[in-house]
């Protein structure tokens, strides 16, 4: 007797999850973020220096520093930055997805501290001084761009400009510099066609106020590049790149309709291996490596884990693990078909007999993907999340999953002595045992 | 099927002997070849350009000289030769990064991937590699002992040591580039191969408990052994198939930024099928039964 209700249940299973998978797939891939080698963007790792030889760089100062570039990411509107703190004071930093590279590197990398001097290189005011996020672009009447600062002190300003009014010109003047360096000389620079500085406006009065312009030639660009750096404060540090890594829009998009095209073939070729070697077992796997596929992607996604070029592949090898699962498991059934039991006790010792097997080989793998994700970049590191998740996921599936779909179907005793359903050849049936 | 009527027992010597010798010839490689170290472990810039249209060697070498470099030669890549990569022996600054990337994207319309790696990081970085391939193996060898037995997993670490250390002299034979994916490759490998000496360990140890009396001397071992090793054949190649299938497909339609990884997981899936089946258990059964061997003579002599 065939029990028609447990086929049903099997059946209604199936419809559920193929109705949850289907409503929930798209909006969940929507939440997937990319790697920057899949969208384009890029990766740099800073080392962090002091400003002046002999300062010590502290924990406090790595952390104002990353504040100070998570301001000036903010101000470049890229969506899901990435900023941390690698041992060996650096700082690594990625941003996929940011559209003009070559400014947002450089907006990251300025030190950014403004400084007033007179004509000999002796400081005036410098960045702490300003008022701070008060930095805008306006226009001057010639309606060429300019950017206008705050002062803490109009005081402080008065007397500075006071002094500067008395010098005969052209000792006058107050030197506007960005990242003066030692050995930087206003005297040397004025002389060239692309000076250091920005502005050096003659100062003919005493100013008592805290508005300060300056009007440096700029484009709209470099006005608002400027007024963003000065709001989002200095550097208390200087950053130098000792790793890059940088990925073109286009370049990322070709590498992943690739990489997933790839993948589909791959997996397809999977299910139709599973289908002609295990028959109805086969069947069941496929079920069970859908509902696989979709879990570790959403779970991937519900850790707000990247997915890189590697993740992809990790994914499409974990179809091959969790493969490897159902196989052991059919594998043993096989093996008892053949010694002479029932479908049901094949079944039951079949499962038994491959958990600890399956549990342990699982392990191992866990342990070298661990390793991975403690000691590798980014993009192991991406690698290995995926195929850790991949394999607890695939751990639950294969084991637990496959097992409750095809216990539905032997319970229902619909496979009673058709062994042909798993594979095995009637003939290979050992007679001795069959009683 | 005849492997499954194979005496892997009698024949392991050729195995072990063909094994050796691949070591051997990795060595050699590694001596004369070297390894093709990409700016990961050593420092430089690598640029990968991609055009709408196959490129030319000669175009890029000109743009490249015109801006001031004098990179090793282009390779080309892709189905339509329209990737080139561009190694050059510096790690250049945001400015000379920022110069490349607008030069060629002007050129070809296709913003190019820029990579740049200090010495300092690119030392770190093979020495981070390093430790990981160490710290695994030894966090696999104490997993075993603990579930299996310690001849087990040393006979297990030496499998997947030979299979690693294949990957290397295939890349080193071919000149294939070692990279940070390389090593993420070997670490899978690693742990994957570990699968398939796991599963056929753990079938030895269920026909050891089944069988009527413990087994003492070599043949005995290699009995069970070659009885092991045959019951889990089919599943071991079966799922050496599954897990190739979608590494083929990688292989043949998969984006070039990746294909040394996938070469690296094609030959390891080889190696690693081909280690547990021939060299892991086979080695194991030696140990084992001459362990016993040696304990029996040392309890005997005290009588004598």
């Amino acid at each position: 007797m065939v029990k028609k209700g447990r086929i049903a249940s099997f059946f209604i299973i199936c419809m559920i999850l193929a109705v949850i998978i289907g409503f929930t797939f798209k909006p969940i891939l929507h939440n997937l973020r990319l790697g920057l080698d899949l969208k384009g963007g890029f990766e740099v790792l800073y080392q962090v220096e002091p400003l002046k030889k002999g300062e010590k760089i502290t924990d406090k100062t790595m952390q104002s520093t990353v504040s100070a570039i998570n301001k000036r990411v903010d101000a470049l509107g890229v969506s899901e930055p990435d900023i941390s703190i690698q041992n060996g004071h650096r700082i690594d930093v990625q941003l996929p997805g940011v559209k003009d590279q070559a400014k947002a590197r450089k907006l990251l990398s300025t030190t950014a501290n403004l400084s007033f001097r007179d004509v000999n290189d002796k400081l005036m005011l410098d960045g702490s001084d300003l008022e701070p996020g008060k930095a805008k672009v306006a226009f001057d009447q010639m309606n060429k761009p300019i950017v206008t600062l705050k002062l803490k002190d109009a005081n402080k300003f008065g007397k500075i400009t006071n002094k500067l009014s008395k010098l005969p010109p052209p000792d006058n003047k107050l030197v506007i510099w960005l990242d003066y360096k030692k050995g930087d000389s206003y005297k040397k620079e004025a002389a060239k066609q692309k000076p250091k500085f920005i502005s050096d406006p003659a100062v003919n009065q005493e100013l008592d106020t805290n508005d300060v312009q300056i009007t440096g030639n700029f484009t709209m660009d470099e006005a608002k590049t400027l007024a963003e750096l000065l709001n989002a404060g200095a550097l208390p540090v200087k950053m130098k790149e000792i790793y890059s890594t940088s990925v073109g829009a286009q370049f990322g998009q070709h590498s992943m309709q690739e990489t997933v095209f790839a993948g589909i073939i791959g997996i397809a070729a999977i299910f139709l291996f599973m289908l002609l070697f295990y028959r109805f077992g086969g069947f069941i796997a496929i079920v069970s490596l859908c509902i696989y596929i979709y879990l570790t992607l959403a779970i991937f996604i519900g850790l707000q884990a990247v997915l890189t070029l590697q993740g992809i592949a990790a994914l499409i090898l974990g179809v091959g693990m969790a493969v490897d699962a159902n196989i052991i498991t059919l594998e043993r059934i096989k093996d008892e078909i053949r010694s002479g039991k029932s479908i049901l006790s094949a079944y039951r010792a079949g499962n038994r007999r491959s958990f600890w097997t399956i549990f342990d080989a699982n392990i191992t793998t866990i342990i070298a993907a661990a390793v991975m994700f403690v000691l590798g970049t980014s993009e192991v590191k991406g690698f290995a999340i995926m195929l850790i998740v991949s394999i607890i996921v695939s751990f639950i599936t294969s084991v637990y999953g496959s097992r409750l779909l095809l216990s539905l179907w032997v319970k229902s005793k619909a496979l009673n002595n058709k062994p042909g359903l798993f594979g095995v050849k009637k003939g290979d049936i050992s007679e001795l045992e069959k009683i | 099927m005849s492997l499954k009527k194979f005496d892997f027992i009698k024949h392991r010597n050729k195995f072990f002997v063909l094994s050796i010798a691949i070591v051997i010839i990795g060595i050699i490689s590694l001596f004369v070849f070297r390894l093709n170290l990409g700016i990961d472990f050593s420092s430089g810039t690598r640029v990968d350009i991609m055009g709408n249209k196959p490129l030319s060697i000669n175009q890029i070498e000109q743009k490249f000289k015109e801006l001031g470099y004098n990179p090793e030669r282009p390779v080309l890549s892709g189905n339509k030769h329209n990737i080139a990569t561009v190694r050059i022996n510096k790690d250049l600054n945001q400015n000379e990064v920022a110069k490349i990337k607008d030069t060629f994207k002007k050129e070809l319309g296709i913003d190019p991937n820029v990579s740049t790696v200090s010495p300092q990081v690119g030392r770190d970085m093979a020495k981070n590699a390093f430790w990981a391939v160490v710290i695994a193996s030894i966090a696999m060898i104490i997993y075993i002992t603990i579930r299996f037995e310690f001849l087990q997993g040393l006979a297990a670490i030496i499998a997947l040591l030979h299979d690693a250390f294949f990957i290397v002299t295939i890349f080193s034979l071919f000149h294939l580039e070692v990279n940070v994916e390389f090593i993420a490759a070997v670490l899978t490998i690693i742990g994957y191969s570990i699968n398939d000496t796991i599963v056929t360990f753990d079938r030895i140890r269920e026909n050891i408990k089944r069988s009527e009396k413990k087994p003492k001397t070599f043949m005995e071992y290699g009995e069970i052994v070659n009885r092991s090793i045959r019951q889990t054949l089919v599943r071991s190649i079966n799922t050496v198939v599954t897990v190739l299938l979608p590494v083929i497909a990688l292989l043949i339609f998969g984006s070039e930024s990746i294909r040394n990884f996938t070469i690296a997981l094609f030959v390891g899936l080889i190696a690693g099928v081909y280690s547990s089946i021939f060299i892991a258990s086979p080695l194991w059964a030696v140990w084992k039964s001459s362990y016993l061997k040696r304990k029996r003579k040392k309890a005997a002599q005290p009588q004598a």
